[in-house]
C-alpha cells in the first residue's frame, strides 16, 4: 500500500451561511483575502514538506471558481513540490485534460515536472466535478471524449521518441508533435484516473493500466464499483489487475485519544459540511448518463451529495467509511477492514486537511499516521509489474535509433559533473525496475 | 412532452403522418399534418411547438412539415453534426428529399436560427420566412450577456425569463413520467451538444444575414428574458427589408402565451 497526503487548498474563511447560495462557480472572489490567503497557500504547499520528511507521498488536486480548492492551477503547486520534495512521491490528480483542451502543453508540463522530481511524478487526469463546465466553458457532452483523446495523445507524444508525428483527431489537430523534455520515467509516468457510477469508464480505466481512484465513497459503493471493474477484466480474458491500479481517498485524522481524533476530524469534515452548490451546477445536460439526467429533471436524483445527507453526523460517515479517524490503532483496525470489504486497493489517499484546521493540528495527524498507522499497513495489497495496457504488461521498451547516443551522454556526464540520482521509487517502479 | 390544453374549443385533430429520412449520417422524422401549400415548421429547443393549437389551425390551410431536429424526439444526431450551421445542410438536403417548392417557414428559437443558416445557403425552394425569438447572432460586445445563460441559472429563473406569465408554461419537470423525463433529457443534452460554446450563436451568421432575399418578418415577445426585443430590432436590421412585430404580455414563446395575437400576425403575412 502507497500512502499519500491530501490538503484541497480549501478557503475556510467565508460569510455567514444564509448569504451566499453556493460554494463553487458564482461566490464572488472578494470572499478571498490575499493578505491572508498568501500565508494560506504557503500553510498548505508546508504540509508537503512535511509529507515528504515523514516518508509519505503528496496529492494535489485542483478546482475552478470554487473556495472548497484554491490551487486553481494543480502543475504549479505540482511543480513546487517536484522542487522542494526529496522522496515523496507526487501524485497530479488530476488535470482537467478535456477542459484545459490542449493536451500537448499539458504534456510538456507534466514531463518537465517528471524530470525535475527525478521520475517522482504519478500523472492522474479527470474529467472534472460538473462545476467546472461553467469556469472552462468546455461542452458536457464533449468532456468524456475530449478526456480519453487527450490521454491517449499525451501517452503517444511520450512515447514517441523519434521526431514529430501527425495527429488530426476529433477534438484536437497537431500537425507536428515532438514533445521536449520526454518525462524521467519510461515509458511515462503512472496514469491515474477517477470516476463515480460509471463502471465501464473505471473498467476502461485499469483496463489501460491506470490506476482508478474514488473520492468519499461509502465502503458499499467502493466494493461495487471495485468488484465489477475485477468482473469486467475477468469477462474479458485480461490479467487479474493488481491492487494498486486502485485507490480511495477518505477523510483521515489521528490523535492521541479518540477525544483528540474526533477535534481533528471535525476540522477535515469542514469539507463535506460546506460544500453546498445550487442544484443547476451539479448536473448540466450531458454530463452524467442520459437516464440518471432524466432523473434530475423530474427530481428523483440530487446530482450529487444532498444537504440531508450532508447534515448526517460524523458518526454515519465513521460507519460507511468515508470518514476514518480514531487513535492509531482504531485507524488501522478501521482500515483493514475496509480494505478487506472493498476487496483490495493499493493506494490510500488521506484527506488529512482542510477547513480552517491548523498547521500544529494537521502536522501532529499526519506525524501520527505516517509514523504508527503506516508501518501496519504498508505491506497490504498487491503491486503491478509495469506501466501501460493490461495485455502488453512485460514488453520490453524499443532501442534509441540514434548509436552514438550513449557514448555522448556519458560525455557529457563526465564534463557536467551530473549523477545519476536514485530517488525513492514507488513499489511499483522498484519493482519495475527489478 | 404533451401540453395540456388551455381550453375545451377543440375542433377534431388534423391526423399526423410520421416519415423517417436517412440523409448524410443522420435519420430525420418528419411529422405532417394537413394539406394545401406547404408550410415548414423548425420547433424550438422546448418544442412547445409540437401539439400546439396554432399548428393545428395551421394544417386546415396548410400541409404543417415539422422535421424533428437531430437528437430530439426519434431523429439520431450523428457525431458529424456539431452546430446549427452542420446541421443546416442536412435540412437543405431534406429540402430536396421533400421536393418542397416555394416552402414558407417558420423558425421558433434554436429553429429560427436553423432556419437563418439554410436560407443564407441556399433559398431556391424557399419563399417567405418567419422568425419567432430566434437566437444564433451576437449583436453586441465580448462582455455584453446578449443572450441569457438557461444553464447557469436556475430552473425557477430561467422560467421567469422564457416566460412573461409562468402558469402558461404546463410543462411541470417533476410530473413528467419516465419516458417524458427521459425525452427532455435527450432534447436539453442535444441543444447543449449544439449550442453550449459558442453560445447559442454562429459568430459568422450576422456577417451574411445579407444574404437573406426572402420576405421575412420576425415576431418578438417583448417579456422574452431570454433574448430582448432589442436582440430582435438588431437581428431584423441584418436582414434586408425584413419587419419585426412585438407581442405584448408574451415572452420567448409568444405562440404559447398570445396564440391569437401571434396567428393575426402569421395570417396577414401568409397571406
Amino acid at each position: 500500500m502507497e500512502f499519500y497526503h491530501f490538503t484541497e487548498f480549501a478557503w475556510p474563511f467565508l460569510p455567514p451561511d444564509d448569504e451566499f447560495t453556493s460554494m463553487r462557480v458564482n461566490l464572488p472572489n472578494e470572499v478571498y483575502d490575499p493578505t491572508i490567503g498568501a500565508d494560506w497557500f504557503n500553510m498548505c504547499l508546508d504540509q508537503h514538506l512535511l509529507a515528504d520528511e515523514l516518508g509519505i507521498n503528496c496529492m494535489i488536486n485542483e478546482h475552478h471558481q470554487t473556495a472548497t480548492c484554491l490551487n486553481s492551477a494543480a502543475p504549479l503547486s505540482v511543480a513546487i513540490a517536484a522542487r522542494q520534495t526529496k522522496n515523496a512521491r507526487i501524485c497530479i490528480l488530476g488535470n482537467p485534460s478535456a477542459n484545459l483542451r490542449d493536451p500537448i502543453r499539458n504534456a510538456e508540463e507534466m514531463a518537465m515536472i517528471d524530470n525535475i522530481s527525478h521520475g517522482r511524478l504519478e500523472c492522474g487526469f479527470v474529467r472534472g466535478v460538473p462545476y467546472e463546465l461553467f469556469s472552462s466553458n468546455c461542452n458536457p457532452t464533449e468532456t468524456s471524449e475530449r478526456l480519453w483523446e487527450s490521454i491517449a495523445l499525451m501517452q503517444k507524444a511520450w512515447t514517441t521518441n523519434d521526431g514529430p508525428f501527425n495527429y488530426e483527431g476529433r477534438w484536437v489537430h497537431k500537425r507536428q508533435v515532438n514533445v521536449w523534455p520526454r518525462p524521467y520515467q519510461a515509458p511515462h509516468m503512472p496514469i491515474w484516473m477517477t470516476g463515480g457510477s460509471d463502471v465501464n469508464h473505471a473498467t476502461r480505466s485499469v483496463e489501460n493500466g491506470f490506476t482508478f481512484t474514488m473520492f468519499l465513497t461509502p465502503t458499499e459503493g467502493m466494493k461495487k464499483m471495485f468488484t465489477g471493474v475485477r468482473d469486467n477484466l475477468k469477462k474479458k480474458g485480461l490479467p487479474k489487475p493488481a491492487d494498486d491500479l486502485f485507490a480511495f481517498m477518505p477523510l483521515v485524522a489521528v490523535g492521541e485519544t479518540e477525544e483528540e481524533a474526533l477535534k481533528f476530524v471535525k476540522q477535515v469534515f469542514w469539507y463535506v459540511t460546506n460544500n453546498k452548490s445550487e442544484p443547476q451546477f451539479r448536473a448540466p445536460p450531458g454530463y452524467v448518463e442520459t437516464n440518471l439526467y432524466a432523473n434530475f429533471l423530474s427530481g428523483k436524483f440530487s446530482g450529487g451529495r444532498t444537504d440531508a445527507i450532508r447534515s448526517k453526523g460524523m458518526e454515519y460517515f465513521r460507519e460507511n467509511g468515508v470518514a476514518v479517524y480514531g487513535t492509531p490503532d482504531q485507524v488501522v483496525t478501521q482500515l483493514k477492514k475496509m480494505y478487506k470489504e472493498i476487496g483490495g486497493f493499493g493506494n490510500l489517499i488521506a484527506m488529512l486537511h482542510s477547513g480552517d484546521m491548523p498547521y500544529k493540528d494537521v502536522a501532529k495527524s499526519m506525524t501520527l499516521f505516517a509514523k504508527e498507522v503506516v508501518p501496519q499497513l504498508k505491506d497490504l495489497g498487491t503491486v503491478s509489474s509495469k506501466v501501460g495496457m493490461l495485455k502488453d504488461r512485460g514488453r520490453p521498451i524499443q532501442a534509441s535509433k540514434f548509436k552514438g547516443r550513449t557514448d555522448a551522454l556519458e560525455a557529457a556526464r563526465a564534463k557536467s559533473g551530473v549523477t545519476v540520482r536514485s530517488p525513492k521509487k514507488s513499489r511499483r517502479s522498484k519493482k519495475r525496475a527489478a | 412532452m404533451p401540453v395540456k390544453k388551455s381550453s375545451g374549443r377543440r375542433s377534431p385533430k388534423a391526423r399526423t403522418t410520421k416519415k423517417t429520412y436517412n440523409l448524410q449520417e443522420a435519420k430525420i422524422v418528419v411529422e405532417t399534418k394537413g394539406s394545401g401549400k406547404p408550410l415548414l415548421l423548425l420547433h424550438s429547443e422546448d418544442r412547445y411547438e409540437r401539439d400546439a393549437d396554432f399548428v393545428e389551425e395551421l394544417a386546415k390551410k396548410y400541409r404543417v412539415i415539422m422535421p424533428m431536429m437531430p437528437g430530439f424526439n426519434g431523429s439520431t444526431l450523428p457525431d458529424s453534426i456539431r452546430t446549427i450551421e452542420d446541421m443546416s445542410y442536412l435540412y437543405l438536403d431534406l429540402l430536396d428529399a421533400l421536393k418542397l417548392q416555394d416552402v414558407s417557414v417558420m423558425g421558433f428559437s434554436v429553429g429560427g436560427w436553423l432556419a437563418c443558416e439554410i436560407a443564407t445557403k441556399n433559398d431556391a425552394r424557399l419563399k417567405k420566412l418567419i422568425l419567432v425569438d430566434p437566437v444564433g447572432i451576437k449583436n453586441r460586445g465580448a462582455y455584453d450577456r446578449d443572450i441569457e445563460d438557461i444553464y447557469y441559472n436556475q430552473f425557477a429563473v430561467v422560467k421567469k425569463l422564457k416566460f412573461h406569465d409562468i402558469k402558461k408554461d404546463s410543462r411541470v419537470l417533476i410530473e413528467m413520467s419516465d419516458a417524458e423525463a427521459l425525452d427532455e433529457a435527450r432534447a436539453r443534452e442535444s441543444t447543449a451538444r449544439l449550442c453550449w460554446d459558442p453560445y447559442f450563436h454562429n459568430p459568422s451568421l450576422r456577417y451574411r444575414l445579407n444574404r437573406i432575399k426572402l420576405k421575412t418578418l420576425l415576431i418578438w415577445g417583448k417579456n422574452d428574458g431570454i433574448v430582448k426585443p432589442a436582440y430582435g430590432r438588431g437581428y431584423s436590421k441584418k436582414i434586408p427589408g425584413s419587419k419585426m412585430v412585438a407581442i405584448a404580455k408574451a415572452g420567448h414563446f409568444p405562440h404559447v402565451e398570445q396564440p391569437e395575437e401571434f396567428m393575426q400576425h402569421v395570417r396577414a403575412f401568409l397571406r
